[in-house]
């Protein structure tokens, strides 16, 4: 593996990225998050495809995230004889219904699920259901994930042109596997594309999808975007040296302009299906005061992608 | 991480505004009614309240409980204010959130596992004991006005809910102080009013570092007033965040928590408050009307502020009694009732750790030394019981002349004595096997009482061997290595 790594700290999470590679692969599964949302049968058909290609099990999740708040307020204010007593059975009665209500509504949409992702083929099929917060049970079950399936646009968020799905950017930050988020339309992927910029994250990026092997043989566009430069190019050749362990057709391109207008004008000329990118290379307060590219591109996303951490 | 902060203040915003509301009138009686015992202008308590549910609101470790100043509190300062003054107790605020902040660096949060459910029981009946106590001087040699008003205050509260619709929207502890104001004024009645117990705050808290010499003499004067407050707060606010965490299916930052009532009591002494906690009647209050994050701590303090700053001509004319039976109704909800019919069938050693916590805080007034008779007697009652779990069989082999003691289960301290007694050192047999393979020797004594019993065999002319001692001493261990490591416990207990 080739050390473009600058500290230490660094290199011990590649070491425990080896040790994951070196796992057993059978042992992970393809994890596909369903819920009520729109894209729910999308998601169900990319995981299906991923499954499918990657030649792994397909979990299918659904996680309980429900709110715990009195849905109508006593606002008596007084408290009597046992209150404490009588106000903890009256909670937990009030949550054990809502629970029973979302674990039946839960089951329904994962049989739902199951219906159709066996239609597609797959038979090594889990259903799996969690309590509690949805990033929190993703990270339970990362030992065990090879690869995220997520919807852009999740339950809560309804109207798609102001918000990514709302619990998103959390799950992605705090993920360290390869997350697919699609759209609301399935249609099976030909082709890859890899942003890249020649810094240090995107060299690791690079390394993150060589070892990954998510998209082995599927042919990539390595792109950057900038002035065309022999540096640029060289950069460029040194990426396709790492790529090299997933057997796939790459090319080359520099397109100079705007970042996001002109990858997506690159991804329409190509016909690309898939857009790899790195995630959130920059802390939150940066975030913040500057907007994301990665928040950026989740939005105006109209293709699957592929977010690598 | 701002997610987590973003779901903790504005995930439930409606219901923490509204709970806010409620719980700012049940602080107000008992921020003015424990100013007044521990000595001090009313305002000093409800800069307190203010500054310290502000604080806790942002740098708690327990979103959805209130913290404010409390009744347990102000007891223990009454007789720093009598010999020195505001200005000492300022200081000494400043001091127990000092304390209060480095045992949350120190981790003491986690001690909180040392303290049983009888302990915390007995806690939590004290201390509604003791508020209710705190109402007596209020109650007594008075004309029957007083009686009557509290009654029908307390009448207001408990019975206004039942009223359709209006019930469940007013807070009843509202329309009891608004409705005996109004009718106190109407009819001219001659009670005691809050107006008649000292300055109310006029403007926002400033900030004041407090007027104490800084030497050594001083620290002297607030040390013993520190430690005791100290210690009371975090009690109460940990087992306050106990309770909460029950009633929301949550869980707490026990050592943040600590951490930010240190903040908050130092953020009191600079601003002319005195020291406050977490309480428990106005958080079930909280829990109880919907209040869930922040936001309801937050606005709990602000709107407090607001009231007493806008309606301060009202507040003035407010009767002592409508307070009193405030606080009266937050006595009766903190009390565990349960915990009295539970006597019949808790065990007898549970019973009386609840029990003697109660006594000890109602005879001192002092929380921390409740909590300490209690930890204390329940541990000496578990020591016993687990001594129980030792014992001595034995075998003779005639033919050898032989006789095998096997020891099972915990030698210490308790079960000692009992050790050395289930030897029959008049038997004439020539040599004795002592097992020990399956006991654990947990302390010195244990040890003590075993080299006891073969210095006894050997004076009798008998042969002793002690098998297994090795594996039996090994477990004299201050602190078990092994507590990550199932195999090494079974290892421990296994042998």
């Amino acid at each position: 593996m080739q050390n473009t790594t600058p500290n230490a700290k660094h290199s011990s999470q590649q070491t425990s990225q080896e040790m994951q590679q070196n796992a057993p692969q059978d042992t992970l599964h393809v994890v596909a998050c369903i819920d009520g949302s729109r894209a729910a049968p999308a998601v169900c058909d990319y995981a299906a495809w991923a499954s499918k290609y990657m030649d792994s099990p397909l979990t299918l999740l659904h996680v309980l995230d429900e709110e715990r708040y009195p849905s109508e307020p006593d606002l008596a204010g007084n408290i009597g004889l046992g209150s404490r007593e009588h106000l903890l059975d009256e909670l937990a009665e009030l949550d054990r219904k809502r629970s029973k209500l979302a674990l039946e509504h839960g089951n329904h949409m994962l049989e739902n699920a199951e219906q159709r992702v066996k239609q597609a083929g797959i038979s090594d099929i889990k259903k799996r259901q969690r309590h509690g917060d949805l990033t929190e049970s993703l990270l339970a079950l990362q030992e065990q994930t090879r690869l995220l399936v997520m919807g852009l646009y999740g339950e809560s968020s309804s109207d798609r042109d102001l918000r990514i799905g709302s619990q998103l950017e959390t799950v992605i930050r705090s993920m360290s596997r390869p997350i697919l988020l699609v759209p609301d339309n399935f249609s099976a992927p030909q082709s890859s594309m890899l942003a890249f910029d020649g810094s240090v994250t995107a060299f690791r990026g690079v390394e993150h999808l060589a070892a990954s092997q998510v998209l082995k043989g599927m042919p990539l566009h390595l792109v950057m975007v900038g002035e065309e430069s022999p540096e640029a190019m060289a950069q460029l050749r040194k990426a396709e040296a790492m790529l090299a362990p997933l057997e796939a057709e790459i090319t080359l391109a520099i397109r100079s302009g705007e970042v996001e207008p002109v990858l997506h004008r690159y991804q329409d000329e190509h016909n690309i299906d898939l857009l790899v990118m790195g995630a959130y290379g920059h802390s939150k307060i940066r975030r913040f005061l500057l907007g994301s590219t990665t928040t950026n591109m989740l939005k105006t996303a109209k293709k699957p992608l592929v977010i690598l951490r | 991480m701002v997610n987590t902060l973003k779901h903790q203040w504005l995930s439930n915003v409606r219901g923490d505004l509204l709970a806010g509301v409620v719980v700012a009138l049940a602080l107000i009686p008992e921020a003015i009614a424990f100013s007044i015992i521990a000595g001090v202008d009313p305002k000093v308590g409800l800069y307190a309240s203010f500054c310290i549910a502000v604080i806790i609101a942002f740098v708690g470790g327990r979103p959805g409980m209130i913290s404010a100043a409390t009744g347990a509190m102000a007891l223990l300062m009454v007789t720093l204010v009598k010999e020195h003054g505001l200005e000492y107790l300022m200081a000494a605020t400043l001091l127990t959130g000092l304390i209060q902040l480095v045992a949350g660096y120190l981790k003491l949060g986690s001690l909180m596992r040392f303290v049983s459910r009888s302990v915390v029981t007995g806690f939590v009946n004290a201390l509604a004991i003791l508020i209710f106590m705190a109402q007596l001087p209020e109650l007594t040699n008075v004309t029957w006005h007083v009686y009557a008003l509290t009654a029908a205050g307390l009448g207001i509260i408990y019975l206004f809910p039942y009223i359709p619709k209006l019930g469940k929207v007013l807070p009843s502890p509202l329309v009891c102080i608004v409705g005996l104001t109004v009718v106190a004024f109407l009819f001219d009645i001659d009670v005691r009013t809050v107006g008649d117990m000292g300055d109310l705050p006029d403007t926002l808290p400033i900030f004041l570092w407090p007027d104490v010499p800084l030497n050594l003499e001083t620290l002297m004067i607030i040390l013993p007033y520190a430690i005791p407050l100290a210690a009371v707060g975090l009690l109460e606010s940990m087992m306050t965040a106990t309770i909460v965490d029950d009633l929301t299916d949550t869980e707490s930052d026990r050592n943040r928590e600590c951490k930010g009532q240190g903040i908050a009591n130092i953020g009191s002494g600079l601003l002319g408050g005195m020291a406050g906690c977490a309480m428990i009647g106005q958080s079930i209050i909280n829990i109880k009307s919907g209040g869930r994050g922040r936001l309801s701590t937050l606005f709990a303090g602000v709107f407090l502020m607001v009231l007493i700053l806008v309606l301060d001509d009202f507040l003035v004319r407010i009767p002592m009694a409508a307070l009193v039976a405030v606080m009266i109704m937050v006595s009766i909800g903190t009390f565990s009732w349960e915990s009295i019919r539970n006597l019949k069938t808790h065990p007898l050693s549970s019973n009386i750790v609840m029990l003697v916590t109660v006594v000890v805080v109602v005879f001192t007034h002092n929380l921390a030394l409740g909590v300490f008779a209690g930890v204390l007697l329940a541990a000496l009652f578990f020591a016993n019981k687990i001594g129980h779990y030792m014992g001595v069989d034995s075998a003779l082999n005639e033919a050898e002349g032989t006789r095998t003691y096997t020891v099972t289960g915990q030698v210490f301290f308790s079960s000692s004595e009992k050790f050395v007694a289930a030897f029959d050192f008049r038997e004439v047999v020539d040599k004795v096997v002592v097992d020990v393979s399956r006991a654990h020797f947990w302390d010195i004594t244990a040890v003590a009482a075993l080299d006891k019993v073969v210095i006894k065999f050997r004076r009798e002319g008998a042969e002793v061997e002690v098998i297994g001692m090795n594996e039996a001493s090994a477990t004299i261990v201050d602190r078990f290595g092994v507590h990550d490591k199932p195999e090494g416990v079974d290892q421990l207990i296994g042998h």
